[in-house]
Protein backbone atom coordinates (compact mmCIF):
# COMPACT_ATOMS: atom_id res chain seq x y z
CA UNK A 1 0.00 0.00 0.00
CA UNK A 2 1.44 3.28 -0.76
CA UNK A 3 1.36 6.41 1.43
CA UNK A 4 -1.25 8.02 -0.80
CA UNK A 5 -3.76 4.79 -0.25
CA UNK A 6 -3.79 5.18 3.60
CA UNK A 7 -5.41 7.70 5.89
CA UNK A 8 -3.57 10.52 7.81
CA UNK A 9 -1.85 8.53 11.09
CA UNK A 10 -4.10 11.33 13.14
CA UNK A 11 -7.53 10.42 11.40
CA UNK A 12 -6.73 6.47 12.50
CA UNK A 13 -5.67 7.70 15.86
CA UNK A 14 -8.76 9.56 16.89
CA UNK A 15 -10.80 7.13 15.24
CA UNK A 16 -8.84 4.00 17.75
CA UNK A 17 -8.76 6.49 20.42
CA UNK A 18 -12.58 7.00 20.52
CA UNK A 19 -13.14 3.72 20.22
CA UNK A 20 -10.11 2.67 23.07
CA UNK A 21 -11.58 5.10 25.72
CA UNK A 22 -15.46 4.17 25.43
CA UNK A 23 -14.61 0.17 25.37
CA UNK A 24 -12.76 1.11 28.90
CA UNK A 25 -15.23 3.29 30.00
CA UNK A 26 -18.25 0.92 29.55
CA UNK A 27 -15.70 -2.02 30.89
CA UNK A 28 -16.09 -0.32 34.26
CA UNK A 29 -19.60 -2.01 34.46
CA UNK A 30 -18.28 -5.56 34.55
CA UNK A 31 -19.30 -7.06 37.72
CA UNK A 32 -21.20 -3.93 38.56
CA UNK A 33 -24.36 -4.28 35.65
CA UNK A 34 -27.80 -3.74 36.85
CA UNK A 35 -28.37 -7.20 35.82
CA UNK A 36 -26.92 -9.52 35.25
CA UNK A 37 -28.09 -9.37 31.63
CA UNK A 38 -26.80 -5.79 31.12
CA UNK A 39 -23.55 -6.52 32.82
CA UNK A 40 -23.33 -9.19 29.67
CA UNK A 41 -24.13 -6.46 26.73
CA UNK A 42 -21.70 -3.80 28.46
CA UNK A 43 -18.88 -5.72 28.64
CA UNK A 44 -19.88 -6.68 24.65
CA UNK A 45 -19.57 -3.54 23.31
CA UNK A 46 -16.48 -2.66 25.18
CA UNK A 47 -15.06 -5.84 23.25
CA UNK A 48 -16.33 -4.50 19.85
CA UNK A 49 -14.77 -1.09 20.76
CA UNK A 50 -11.57 -2.93 21.89
CA UNK A 51 -11.56 -4.81 18.77
CA UNK A 52 -12.53 -2.07 16.39
CA UNK A 53 -9.29 0.01 18.52
CA UNK A 54 -7.11 -2.74 17.58
CA UNK A 55 -7.53 -2.96 13.81
CA UNK A 56 -7.22 0.43 14.10
CA UNK A 57 -3.93 0.69 16.40
CA UNK A 58 -2.71 -2.09 14.15
CA UNK A 59 -3.31 -0.23 11.21
CA UNK A 60 -1.68 3.10 12.09
CA UNK A 61 1.60 1.16 13.65
CA UNK A 62 1.75 -0.08 10.32
CA UNK A 63 1.65 3.91 8.37
CA UNK A 64 3.75 5.17 11.22
CA UNK A 65 6.84 2.56 10.47
CA UNK A 66 6.75 2.74 6.82
CA UNK A 67 7.00 6.51 7.32
CA UNK A 68 10.14 7.73 8.58
CA UNK A 69 8.86 11.30 9.46
CA UNK A 70 6.24 9.59 11.40
CA UNK A 71 8.31 7.27 12.86
CA UNK A 72 10.56 9.67 14.07
CA UNK A 73 7.02 11.46 15.88
CA UNK A 74 6.79 8.71 17.68
CA UNK A 75 10.30 7.41 18.62
CA UNK A 76 9.76 8.80 21.92
CA UNK A 77 7.12 5.95 22.96
CA UNK A 78 8.17 3.27 25.40
CA UNK A 79 7.84 0.04 25.27
CA UNK A 80 5.95 -2.87 23.75
CA UNK A 81 8.16 -2.49 20.39
CA UNK A 82 8.91 -5.87 17.92
CA UNK A 83 12.04 -5.17 16.46
CA UNK A 84 12.51 -1.87 17.70
CA UNK A 85 9.44 -1.09 15.12
CA UNK A 86 5.85 0.62 16.84
CA UNK A 87 3.08 -1.79 17.95
CA UNK A 88 -0.81 -1.08 18.79
CA UNK A 89 1.20 -1.49 22.43
CA UNK A 90 3.01 1.02 21.99
CA UNK A 91 0.20 3.65 20.94
CA UNK A 92 -2.47 2.27 23.20
CA UNK A 93 -0.38 2.15 26.52
CA UNK A 94 2.29 4.63 25.76
CA UNK A 95 0.97 7.43 24.73
CA UNK A 96 0.35 10.45 26.95
CA UNK A 97 -3.20 12.37 27.87
CA UNK A 98 -2.26 15.38 25.42
CA UNK A 99 -1.36 12.47 22.71
CA UNK A 100 -5.02 10.82 22.58
CA UNK A 101 -7.59 11.83 19.91
CA UNK A 102 -10.58 10.80 21.31
CA UNK A 103 -13.67 13.05 22.04
CA UNK A 104 -14.36 14.22 25.48
CA UNK A 105 -17.65 13.34 25.65
CA UNK A 106 -16.05 9.65 25.72
CA UNK A 107 -13.69 9.75 28.93
CA UNK A 108 -16.04 11.69 31.22
CA UNK A 109 -17.07 9.32 34.05
CA UNK A 110 -20.61 7.73 34.31
CA UNK A 111 -22.39 10.18 36.17
CA UNK A 112 -23.02 14.29 35.81
CA UNK A 113 -20.77 16.75 36.60
CA UNK A 114 -18.25 16.50 39.08
CA UNK A 115 -15.12 18.01 39.06
CA UNK A 116 -11.15 16.06 39.85
CA UNK A 117 -11.04 12.90 40.99
CA UNK A 118 -14.31 12.52 42.97
CA UNK A 119 -16.39 9.63 42.36
CA UNK A 120 -20.02 8.75 42.72
CA UNK A 121 -21.78 5.95 42.45
CA UNK A 122 -22.40 5.00 38.28
CA UNK A 123 -25.14 6.25 37.08
CA UNK A 124 -27.03 4.23 34.22
CA UNK A 125 -28.79 6.90 32.57
CA UNK A 126 -25.31 8.65 31.49
CA UNK A 127 -24.03 5.39 29.85
CA UNK A 128 -27.01 4.92 28.13
CA UNK A 129 -26.92 8.33 26.76
CA UNK A 130 -23.53 8.57 25.65
CA UNK A 131 -23.87 5.21 24.43
CA UNK A 132 -26.53 6.95 22.53
CA UNK A 133 -25.21 9.88 21.33
CA UNK A 134 -21.93 7.95 20.28
CA UNK A 135 -23.36 4.96 19.00
CA UNK A 136 -25.86 7.43 16.28
CA UNK A 137 -22.76 8.83 14.83
CA UNK A 138 -20.81 6.06 14.26
CA UNK A 139 -23.68 4.26 12.50
CA UNK A 140 -23.04 7.39 10.22
CA UNK A 141 -19.75 7.31 10.14
CA UNK A 142 -18.59 4.07 9.33
CA UNK A 143 -20.82 4.01 7.07
CA UNK A 144 -19.18 6.56 4.82
CA UNK A 145 -15.97 5.14 6.17
CA UNK A 146 -17.07 1.83 4.12
CA UNK A 147 -16.06 3.89 0.86
CA UNK A 148 -13.05 5.43 2.09
CA UNK A 149 -10.10 5.26 -0.26
CA UNK A 150 -7.64 3.91 2.23
CA UNK A 151 -8.70 -0.01 1.85
CA UNK A 152 -7.70 -1.22 5.07
CA UNK A 153 -9.80 1.44 6.44
CA UNK A 154 -12.96 0.95 4.44
CA UNK A 155 -12.59 -3.11 5.96
CA UNK A 156 -12.44 -2.14 9.46
CA UNK A 157 -15.78 0.37 8.38
CA UNK A 158 -17.85 -2.22 6.95
CA UNK A 159 -16.78 -4.62 10.21
CA UNK A 160 -17.51 -1.92 12.61
CA UNK A 161 -20.67 -0.84 11.48
CA UNK A 162 -22.34 -4.48 11.47
CA UNK A 163 -21.11 -3.97 15.27
CA UNK A 164 -22.34 -0.65 16.05
CA UNK A 165 -25.61 -0.80 14.90
CA UNK A 166 -26.73 -3.66 17.74
CA UNK A 167 -25.04 -1.03 20.21
CA UNK A 168 -27.32 1.64 19.02
CA UNK A 169 -30.38 -0.78 18.97
CA UNK A 170 -30.05 -1.79 22.49
CA UNK A 171 -28.77 1.66 23.95
CA UNK A 172 -31.66 3.25 21.97
CA UNK A 173 -34.17 0.39 23.52
CA UNK A 174 -32.76 1.39 26.98
CA UNK A 175 -33.41 5.07 26.79
CA UNK A 176 -36.52 4.63 25.39
CA UNK A 177 -37.34 2.44 28.70
CA UNK A 178 -35.71 5.18 31.00
CA UNK A 179 -37.25 7.94 29.27
CA UNK A 180 -40.49 6.79 29.10
CA UNK A 181 -40.14 4.91 32.69
CA UNK A 182 -40.80 6.14 36.35
CA UNK A 183 -40.40 9.65 37.59
CA UNK A 184 -36.85 8.60 38.84
CA UNK A 185 -35.75 7.17 35.66
CA UNK A 186 -37.01 9.81 33.29
CA UNK A 187 -35.48 12.43 35.70
CA UNK A 188 -32.06 10.58 35.53
CA UNK A 189 -32.34 10.18 31.78
CA UNK A 190 -32.99 13.87 31.24
CA UNK A 191 -30.05 15.08 33.61
CA UNK A 192 -27.84 13.14 31.49
CA UNK A 193 -28.81 14.38 28.14
CA UNK A 194 -29.09 17.96 29.03
CA UNK A 195 -24.94 17.28 30.78
CA UNK A 196 -23.93 14.99 27.77
CA UNK A 197 -25.50 16.65 24.61
CA UNK A 198 -22.95 19.98 24.50
CA UNK A 199 -20.16 17.57 24.06
CA UNK A 200 -21.49 16.13 21.37
CA UNK A 201 -20.95 19.92 19.26
CA UNK A 202 -17.15 18.75 19.53
CA UNK A 203 -18.39 15.88 16.72
CA UNK A 204 -19.23 18.64 14.24
CA UNK A 205 -16.04 21.23 14.11
CA UNK A 206 -13.32 19.54 12.05
CA UNK A 207 -9.74 19.78 12.63
CA UNK A 208 -6.65 19.05 10.72
CA UNK A 209 -6.49 15.45 10.90
CA UNK A 210 -10.21 15.71 9.16
CA UNK A 211 -9.57 18.12 6.55
CA UNK A 212 -6.20 16.31 5.25
CA UNK A 213 -8.34 12.62 5.65
CA UNK A 214 -11.62 15.09 3.23
CA UNK A 215 -8.88 15.77 0.67
CA UNK A 216 -7.62 11.94 0.62
CA UNK A 217 -10.29 10.46 -0.06
CA UNK A 218 -10.12 8.51 3.12
CA UNK A 219 -12.41 10.65 5.39
CA UNK A 220 -15.31 12.54 5.89
CA UNK A 221 -16.35 15.53 6.63
CA UNK A 222 -18.46 15.15 9.67
CA UNK A 223 -20.76 18.11 9.87
CA UNK A 224 -22.37 16.53 6.90
CA UNK A 225 -23.42 13.50 8.72
CA UNK A 226 -25.21 16.37 11.57
CA UNK A 227 -28.45 16.15 9.74
CA UNK A 228 -28.88 12.43 9.47
CA UNK A 229 -27.64 12.15 13.44
CA UNK A 230 -30.19 14.53 14.52
CA UNK A 231 -32.76 12.23 12.64
CA UNK A 232 -31.91 9.47 14.39
CA UNK A 233 -31.61 11.23 17.58
CA UNK A 234 -34.90 12.74 17.26
CA UNK A 235 -36.94 9.72 16.17
CA UNK A 236 -35.05 7.94 19.56
CA UNK A 237 -35.65 10.83 22.08
CA UNK A 238 -39.60 11.05 20.50
CA UNK A 239 -39.79 7.71 21.64
CA UNK A 240 -38.18 8.06 24.95
CA UNK A 241 -40.47 11.82 25.67
CA UNK A 242 -37.10 13.50 26.19
CA UNK A 243 -36.63 16.82 25.80
CA UNK A 244 -33.99 17.54 23.39
CA UNK A 245 -32.14 20.45 25.22
CA UNK A 246 -30.05 23.26 22.79
CA UNK A 247 -26.53 22.84 21.98
CA UNK A 248 -23.93 25.63 23.08
CA UNK A 249 -21.37 27.00 25.53
CA UNK A 250 -17.64 25.77 25.19
CA UNK A 251 -16.99 23.31 22.67
CA UNK A 252 -14.61 20.57 24.07
CA UNK A 253 -11.47 19.43 21.94
CA UNK A 254 -10.50 16.63 23.17
CA UNK A 255 -9.73 15.25 19.73
CA UNK A 256 -7.15 17.73 19.61
CA UNK A 257 -5.42 16.21 22.62
CA UNK A 258 -7.16 18.95 25.30
CA UNK A 259 -9.10 16.70 27.81
CA UNK A 260 -11.04 17.18 30.59
CA UNK A 261 -9.20 16.01 34.18
CA UNK A 262 -10.63 13.24 34.02
CA UNK A 263 -8.64 11.68 31.35
CA UNK A 264 -5.47 11.01 33.41
CA UNK A 265 -7.34 8.67 35.51
CA UNK A 266 -8.90 6.60 32.91
CA UNK A 267 -5.28 6.23 31.38
CA UNK A 268 -3.30 5.42 34.82
CA UNK A 269 -5.60 2.66 35.61
CA UNK A 270 -5.65 1.48 31.62
CA UNK A 271 -2.11 1.73 31.19
CA UNK A 272 -0.23 1.53 34.76
CA UNK A 273 0.06 -2.96 34.01
CA UNK A 274 2.09 -2.07 30.73
CA UNK A 275 4.00 0.93 31.89
CA UNK A 276 4.91 -0.96 34.95
CA UNK A 277 6.16 -4.28 33.05
CA UNK A 278 7.18 -2.59 29.33
CA UNK A 279 8.50 -5.33 28.10
CA UNK A 280 6.13 -7.77 28.73
CA UNK A 281 4.07 -9.90 25.99
CA UNK A 282 0.95 -11.19 26.02
CA UNK B 1 13.46 -32.82 8.48
CA UNK B 2 10.90 -35.35 7.37
CA UNK B 3 10.06 -35.02 3.74
CA UNK B 4 6.70 -32.77 4.46
CA UNK B 5 9.27 -29.90 5.46
CA UNK B 6 11.41 -30.15 2.53
CA UNK B 7 8.99 -30.15 -0.29
CA UNK B 8 6.40 -27.55 -0.16
CA UNK B 9 3.21 -29.07 0.67
CA UNK B 10 0.03 -29.72 -1.34
CA UNK B 11 -2.95 -27.24 -0.58
CA UNK B 12 -5.20 -30.46 -0.11
CA UNK B 13 -2.99 -31.61 2.63
CA UNK B 14 -3.26 -28.03 4.47
CA UNK B 15 -6.69 -28.81 4.01
CA UNK B 16 -6.96 -31.98 5.67
CA UNK B 17 -4.95 -30.85 7.96
CA UNK B 18 -6.85 -28.26 9.55
CA UNK B 19 -10.18 -29.47 8.48
CA UNK B 20 -10.89 -30.60 12.20
CA UNK B 21 -10.34 -27.51 13.89
CA UNK B 22 -13.50 -25.47 14.54
CA UNK B 23 -13.99 -22.23 17.11
CA UNK B 24 -13.29 -23.52 20.65
CA UNK B 25 -17.09 -22.02 21.72
CA UNK B 26 -18.84 -23.60 18.93
CA UNK B 27 -17.52 -27.24 17.92
CA UNK B 28 -19.94 -28.56 16.20
CA UNK B 29 -19.42 -26.50 13.21
CA UNK B 30 -15.28 -26.22 11.35
CA UNK B 31 -13.67 -23.63 11.10
CA UNK B 32 -14.77 -23.48 7.12
CA UNK B 33 -18.14 -24.12 8.13
CA UNK B 34 -18.53 -21.07 9.83
CA UNK B 35 -17.12 -18.88 7.05
CA UNK B 36 -13.79 -18.02 9.75
CA UNK B 37 -11.22 -20.23 6.73
CA UNK B 38 -11.85 -18.19 3.98
CA UNK B 39 -9.40 -19.31 2.00
CA UNK B 40 -6.24 -22.34 1.54
CA UNK B 41 -3.61 -20.56 -1.47
CA UNK B 42 -0.13 -20.50 -2.36
CA UNK B 43 1.53 -17.26 -1.57
CA UNK B 44 3.83 -15.21 -3.99
CA UNK B 45 6.83 -16.91 -2.52
CA UNK B 46 5.80 -20.19 -2.92
CA UNK B 47 4.36 -20.97 1.00
CA UNK B 48 0.92 -22.21 1.29
CA UNK B 49 -0.80 -19.39 3.18
CA UNK B 50 -3.85 -20.38 5.59
CA UNK B 51 -6.64 -17.15 5.31
CA UNK B 52 -8.86 -16.42 7.88
CA UNK B 53 -11.24 -13.94 8.62
CA UNK B 54 -12.33 -12.23 12.38
CA UNK B 55 -15.94 -12.72 13.11
CA UNK B 56 -16.53 -9.85 15.69
CA UNK B 57 -13.68 -7.12 15.72
CA UNK B 58 -13.04 -8.16 19.86
CA UNK B 59 -13.67 -11.91 19.29
CA UNK B 60 -11.14 -13.58 22.08
CA UNK B 61 -11.77 -16.61 19.99
CA UNK B 62 -9.93 -15.47 16.77
CA UNK B 63 -6.67 -15.52 18.90
CA UNK B 64 -7.15 -19.28 19.85
CA UNK B 65 -8.39 -20.28 16.65
CA UNK B 66 -5.25 -18.78 15.31
CA UNK B 67 -2.65 -21.03 17.60
CA UNK B 68 -4.90 -23.61 16.75
CA UNK B 69 -4.35 -23.96 13.27
CA UNK B 70 -0.54 -23.23 13.73
CA UNK B 71 -0.66 -25.72 16.27
CA UNK B 72 -2.24 -28.50 13.79
CA UNK B 73 0.23 -27.47 10.74
CA UNK B 74 3.01 -27.88 13.12
CA UNK B 75 2.23 -31.54 14.05
CA UNK B 76 1.50 -32.21 10.50
CA UNK B 77 5.13 -31.27 9.49
CA UNK B 78 3.80 -28.47 7.34
CA UNK B 79 4.83 -25.44 6.18
CA UNK B 80 2.41 -22.26 6.02
CA UNK B 81 1.78 -18.90 6.89
CA UNK B 82 -1.77 -18.15 8.76
CA UNK B 83 -3.16 -14.53 6.86
CA UNK B 84 -5.95 -12.32 8.17
CA UNK B 85 -8.13 -10.76 5.99
CA UNK B 86 -10.80 -8.54 6.69
CA UNK B 87 -12.65 -7.93 3.34
CA UNK B 88 -14.70 -8.77 2.54
CA UNK B 89 -16.03 -8.68 6.37
CA UNK B 90 -17.59 -12.27 7.56
CA UNK B 91 -20.88 -12.54 7.93
CA UNK B 92 -23.90 -15.42 9.30
CA UNK B 93 -25.50 -15.22 5.36
CA UNK B 94 -21.89 -17.62 4.54
CA UNK B 95 -23.19 -20.44 6.75
CA UNK B 96 -24.42 -23.20 4.60
CA UNK B 97 -27.89 -25.04 5.43
CA UNK B 98 -25.82 -28.08 7.11
CA UNK B 99 -23.82 -25.60 9.48
CA UNK B 100 -26.93 -24.04 11.11
CA UNK B 101 -28.94 -27.51 11.13
CA UNK B 102 -25.37 -28.41 13.24
CA UNK B 103 -26.42 -25.57 15.24
CA UNK B 104 -29.57 -26.13 16.01
CA UNK B 105 -28.89 -29.98 16.99
CA UNK B 106 -26.23 -27.97 19.68
CA UNK B 107 -29.22 -25.80 20.94
CA UNK B 108 -28.15 -22.64 19.23
CA UNK B 109 -30.48 -21.16 16.96
CA UNK B 110 -28.84 -20.49 13.59
CA UNK B 111 -28.87 -16.66 12.31
CA UNK B 112 -32.69 -15.38 12.05
CA UNK B 113 -32.20 -13.63 8.10
CA UNK B 114 -29.78 -12.59 6.24
CA UNK B 115 -27.32 -10.25 7.64
CA UNK B 116 -28.47 -7.10 5.09
CA UNK B 117 -32.28 -7.22 6.59
CA UNK B 118 -30.72 -7.58 10.07
CA UNK B 119 -29.19 -4.40 9.76
CA UNK B 120 -32.40 -2.55 8.64
CA UNK B 121 -34.23 -4.24 11.96
CA UNK B 122 -31.93 -3.12 14.29
CA UNK B 123 -31.39 0.28 13.46
CA UNK B 124 -34.62 2.32 13.56
CA UNK B 125 -36.79 2.63 16.69
CA UNK B 126 -40.23 3.28 16.40
CA UNK B 127 -40.80 1.86 13.12
CA UNK B 128 -38.47 -0.98 13.87
CA UNK B 129 -39.90 -4.03 11.80
CA UNK B 130 -40.18 -7.08 13.56
CA UNK B 131 -37.93 -9.80 13.10
CA UNK B 132 -38.02 -12.81 11.63
CA UNK B 133 -39.49 -15.44 14.49
CA UNK B 134 -36.90 -17.40 16.26
CA UNK B 135 -37.61 -21.03 16.43
CA UNK B 136 -36.17 -22.86 20.01
CA UNK B 137 -33.91 -25.15 19.00
CA UNK B 138 -35.06 -27.71 21.22
CA UNK B 139 -38.86 -28.24 20.65
CA UNK B 140 -38.89 -25.71 17.38
CA UNK B 141 -41.70 -23.52 18.70
CA UNK B 142 -41.69 -19.85 18.03
CA UNK B 143 -43.24 -18.65 21.05
CA UNK B 144 -39.63 -17.60 22.19
CA UNK B 145 -38.69 -13.89 23.53
CA UNK B 146 -34.97 -12.20 23.76
CA UNK B 147 -33.91 -12.08 27.03
CA UNK B 148 -31.00 -9.95 26.12
CA UNK B 149 -29.54 -9.05 22.86
CA UNK B 150 -25.63 -9.80 23.93
CA UNK B 151 -24.96 -13.17 25.19
CA UNK B 152 -22.06 -15.58 26.30
CA UNK B 153 -20.41 -14.67 23.73
CA UNK B 154 -20.34 -11.51 21.09
CA UNK B 155 -21.79 -13.69 17.97
CA UNK B 156 -24.70 -14.84 20.29
CA UNK B 157 -28.27 -13.10 21.94
CA UNK B 158 -29.57 -14.65 24.95
CA UNK B 159 -33.54 -15.97 23.97
CA UNK B 160 -36.07 -18.41 26.02
CA UNK B 161 -38.94 -20.24 25.03
CA UNK B 162 -42.00 -19.53 26.45
CA UNK B 163 -43.38 -23.37 25.55
CA UNK B 164 -40.71 -25.44 26.84
CA UNK B 165 -39.52 -23.02 28.85
CA UNK B 166 -35.62 -23.96 27.97
CA UNK B 167 -33.12 -20.94 28.04
CA UNK B 168 -31.04 -20.89 24.58
CA UNK B 169 -28.62 -19.41 22.48
CA UNK B 170 -29.18 -17.46 19.01
CA UNK B 171 -26.87 -16.57 16.57
CA UNK B 172 -27.32 -13.67 15.44
CA UNK B 173 -27.80 -12.16 11.99
CA UNK B 174 -24.68 -10.65 10.98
Amino acid sequence: MGAGDSAPVDYLLHLADNALVLGQRNAEWCGHGPILEEDLALANHALDHLGQARLLYQHAARCINAEPAQAQRFAHLQGARADGALTEDSLAYFRATHEFRNFTLLELPHHGPLAGPARADRDFATTTVRNVLYAALMNLWWERLQASADPQLAAIAAKSLKEVRYHLSHAGDWLVRLGDGTDESRARAQAALDHLMPHTQEFWTGDEAESAAVANGTGVALAELKPAWDALLDEVLAEATLRRPADGGYVTQGKRGLHSEHMGFLLAEMQSLAREHPQAVW
Amino acid sequence: MDAALRDPPSLDAVRAAIAHLSDPEIPVVSLAELGILREVRRGGDGVAEVVITPTYSGCPAMGQIEDDIRAALRDSGIAARVVTQLSPAWTTDWMAPAAREKLRAYGIAPPNGRAAQAGAQVVGFARRAAGQPVPCPRCGSTHTTQTSPFGSTACKALYRCLDCLEPFDLFKPY
